[in-house]
C-alpha cells in the first residue's frame, strides 16, 4: 500500500475537519450568544434543532442533506444554477454536511461558558466605555476561552470520525469525498485487513492526540 | 442650582411589585449620598443614571446635556455616557491583570488632557499591585483597583453602589480612608448608594434619602440627618453632622480644641492638624439635656442650645431638635425626662456632648 493511499484519505480528513471547524466557530458563536443570554420562548425550539445531530442516526441526516443538496433538491439545484456544479459528492457538500452534523459539538460548549460568564462583567465593560461589539471581543471571548477550546476539539474530532452522513451526501471519490473512516470501510469490504489496521491505527493516534492535548492544555489552564 | 453644576434626574420605572418614581436635582461637586433601606430602589436609581436600565419614561440631564429623554427619544447607550461605575462586587475582568484592567477604560474614553494615572493610583495606594491578576487580591484590594478604574476613564461623575458591602468590617475600615482621600484630593463628584448611616455621615456632602422608589428627603448633608420625621434616619442610628475647626491643642492633656458655630468642642488626641476644617459627627444617644449647666460633671462638652422640636422616638425614647448656634444636632433623650425636666419648644438647655467622631470635612 503506498503512501498516497494511506495518507491521502487522512490528510483529506484532516482538512474537512480542520474547515469545518473554522465555519463553526463562526456560526456557533451568535447562536451559542443568543441561546445563553435569550428569554425568548422560542428558546426551546432552537435548542431542540441544534440538538438534533446528537440523536439522529448519520444515514437519516445524510439522506435528508442528499436529497436537500442534490441537484433536485431546493439548495442542491439554486447551486447547480448559479456555478454549474453539483453540491453532493463534491468537498464542498461534505464541508456543508459536516458543519450541520458537528454543530451541536460547536454550540453546546460555547452556551456553557457564556452562561457562567454572566451579565456582571459585560456590564462593568460598558460602563468602561466599551460597546456591546467591544465588549464581547475584548471581555466574553478571553473569558470564554476554555469553552472554545472544547468547542473546537469535540468538533474537530467528530467531524474526523463521521462516517454515515459523508458516505450518504459524499460517496467514495478519491482526493475529493474519500475521507478515512470511507477509506477504511473500502478496504475491509475489499478483505484488505492490512490497509484497513494501517488506516485505523492511523486515525486512533490523532484521536487520541487531539483529546489528550485538549485535557492536557484544560489542566494546565485551572491550575493557573 | 445652577444647570450647569447639577444632574437632573426624573424617571418613572416600574419592576413587579417595585415602583420607581424621582425627580430630583443632584449637585455635581463632592459626594452625593442616596441612603435607604435595602429595596429602596437606590440601585435601579443609579443603573438607570448609568444606563443599565431603561426605564419606560425618564428624563436625565447631566450639566446641560441631555442623556435621555423620552419626549425627545434620546438615548445615550452605556458606553456612550461619560461616567466610571462602582459596582457592589469589583467585577475585574479575570484575564487581565490590574494594569490591564485599569487601563481597559482608560483606552476606550476621550480625555481632556492626559489623565493623572500615577495620582490614582498613588491616591488607591495598589502600586505594588499593578502586575497581578485579580485573583491574587483580597477583597480590600480589588475593591480598591475596581475604584481606580472607574476613576481612570475620565468620567463627569462616579456611581459608586455600596462599594463596602460585600466587605467585612475590618476591609471596610481599610478603603474608607481611601475614600476620605477621594474626597477631599479627587475632583470628580460622586454619587454614593449606601444603607450605612456611618459612611454617609463621614462621606457625604449632599444627601437623598429614598424610600420604597421614592425620594422622601434630600438636601445638604447636615440638614437632611436632622429631619427627625424620616423613620430611617431615626431609631439607632439618629446622628448629627457638624463643621468646624481645629484651633488648638492642649499638650499636657493631649486635647484638641475645635471650634464650631455654638463653641468649643474638646476631644481626644490630635485627629487634625491645627487650622485644618473638619466634620464632626455626633451620635443622638451621646447628647444628653439639662436644664441647669452641670457644676461638676465628667462630661467635657457642654454647650448651650435651645429646643428646636420634640419627636416621639420608638419605645422609651424621644428625638429632641437642638438649635447650637447656627447648627443644628439630635439628642435622645427619654419621654420621661422630657415630662419631667416639662421640655418644650424654645426652651433654653445645656446640651451635653459624650463623644464625637472628628473626620475630614
Amino acid at each position: 500500500m503506498n503512501a498516497n493511499t494511506l495518507f491521502g484519505p487522512l490528510w483529506l480528513s484532516v482538512q474537512l475537519a480542520a474547515i469545518t471547524t473554522i465555519v463553526l466557530m463562526i456560526v456557533a458563536t451568535p447562536i451559542a450568544w443568543w441561546l445563553a443570554r435569550t428569554a425568548s420562548r422560542w428558546k426551546p425550539v432552537v435548542q431542540t434543532t441544534v440538538a438534533l445531530p446528537i440523536v439522529l442516526p448519520p444515514t437519516v441526516m445524510g439522506f435528508y442533506l442528499l436529497i436537500l443538496l442534490g441537484p433536485g433538491g431546493a439548495i442542491g439545484s439554486w447551486w447547480v444554477e448559479l456555478t454549474g456544479n453539483a453540491l453532493t459528492f463534491s468537498f464542498l457538500g461534505l464541508v456543508i454536511a459536516s458543519c450541520l452534523y458537528s454543530l451541536p459539538f460547536a454550540v453546546q460548549p460555547l452556551v456553557v461558558a457564556f452562561e457562567s460568564l454572566g451579565q456582571r462583567n459585560l456590564e462593568a465593560a460598558w460602563t468602561l466605555g466599551a460597546s456591546r461589539m467591544d465588549a464581547f471581543f475584548s471581555v466574553a471571548l478571553p473569558l470564554s476561552v476554555r469553552g472554545y477550546l472544547s468547542a473546537v476539539v469535540l468538533s474537530f474530532a467528530h467531524t474526523l470520525g463521521e462516517f454515515g452522513v459523508v458516505l450518504m451526501v459524499g460517496g467514495n471519490i478519491p482526493g475529493e469525498t474519500r475521507v478515512i473512516s470511507i477509506a477504511i470501510y473500502d478496504q475491509v469490504e475489499s478483505l484488505n485487513y492490512l490497509a484497513a489496521h494501517q488506516l485505523s491505527a492511523l486515525l486512533l493516534v490523532v484521536a487520541f492526540i487531539a483529546l489528550f492535548a485538549m485535557f492536557h492544555i484544560n489542566r494546565r489552564w485551572q491550575t493557573r | 442650582m445652577n444647570a450647569d453644576s447639577v444632574i437632573h434626574v426624573r424617571y418613572a420605572l416600574q419592576r413587579g411589585e417595585f415602583a420607581l418614581e424621582v425627580d430630583f436635582d443632584l449637585p455635581l461637586r463632592g459626594i452625593s449620598g442616596v441612603f435607604g433601606a435595602s429595596g429602596a430602589g437606590k440601585t435601579s436609581l443609579l443603573r438607570c443614571i448609568a444606563g443599565l436600565e431603561r426605564p419606560a419614561t425618564g428624563k436625565l440631564v447631566v450639566a446641560g446635556d441631555v442623556w435621555q429623554d423620552d419626549v425627545s427619544n434620546t438615548w445615550r447607550a452605556v458606553h456612550e455616557r461619560d461616567i466610571g461605575y462602582v459596582f457592589q462586587e469589583p467585577r475585574l475582568f479575570a484575564h487581565l491583570d490590574v494594569r490591564g484592567n485599569i487601563e481597559y477604560g482608560l483606552r476606550r474614553r476621550e480625555h481632556n488632557g492626559a489623565p493623572d494615572i500615577d495620582h490614582i493610583i498613588s491616591l488607591l495606594g495598589i502600586e505594588q499591585l499593578l502586575g497581578r491578576k485579580p485573583n491574587e487580591l483580597s477583597g480590600g484590594e480589588a475593591q480598591r483597583v475596581a475604584i481606580a478604574r472607574a476613576l481612570l476613564c475620565a468620567p463627569r461623575f462616579v456611581l459608586m453602589d455600596e462599594p463596602l458591602a460585600s466587605l467585612d468590617q475590618a476591609r471596610k475600615e481599610e478603603i474608607l480612608p481611601f475614600l476620605d482621600r477621594l474626597h477631599a484630593e479627587a475632583e470628580v463628584p460622586i454619587i454614593y448608594v449606601s444603607h450605612n448611616i456611618d459612611e454617609v455621615c463621614r462621606l457625604c456632602d449632599h444627601l437623598v434619602v429614598m424610600d420604597i422608589g421614592r425620594v422622601v428627603a434630600d438636601g445638604d448633608v447636615q440638614s437632611v440627618l436632622v429631619r427627625m420625621d424620616l423613620p430611617i434616619l431615626a431609631g439607632e442610628e439618629a446622628s448629627s453632622v457638624i463643621h468646624g475647626t481645629a484651633i488648638s491643642h492642649d499638650d499636657n492633656d493631649d486635647l484638641t480644641r475645635l471650634k464650631f458655630s455654638g463653641g468649643d468642642i474638646w476631644v481626644p488626641g490630635k485627629p487634625k492638624p491645627q487650622g485644618s476644617k473638619v466634620r464632626l459627627r455626633i451620635r443622638a444617644g451621646d447628647v444628653s439635656l439639662s436644664r441647669t449647666r452641670a457644676e461638676q460633671s465628667t462630661i467635657l462638652n457642654i454647650v448651650p442650645a435651645v429646643v428646636e422640636s420634640i419627636q416621639p422616638d420608638q419605645g422609651a425614647s424621644a428625638l429632641v431638635r437642638l438649635e447650637i448656634g447656627t447648627d443644628q444636632i439630635v439628642a435622645r433623650v427619654t419621654r420621661r425626662s422630657i415630662r419631667e425636666l416639662a421640655l418644650q419648644q424654645g426652651d433654653e438647655v445645656f446640651a451635653q456632648i459624650k463623644s464625637v467622631a472628628v473626620r475630614a470635612p
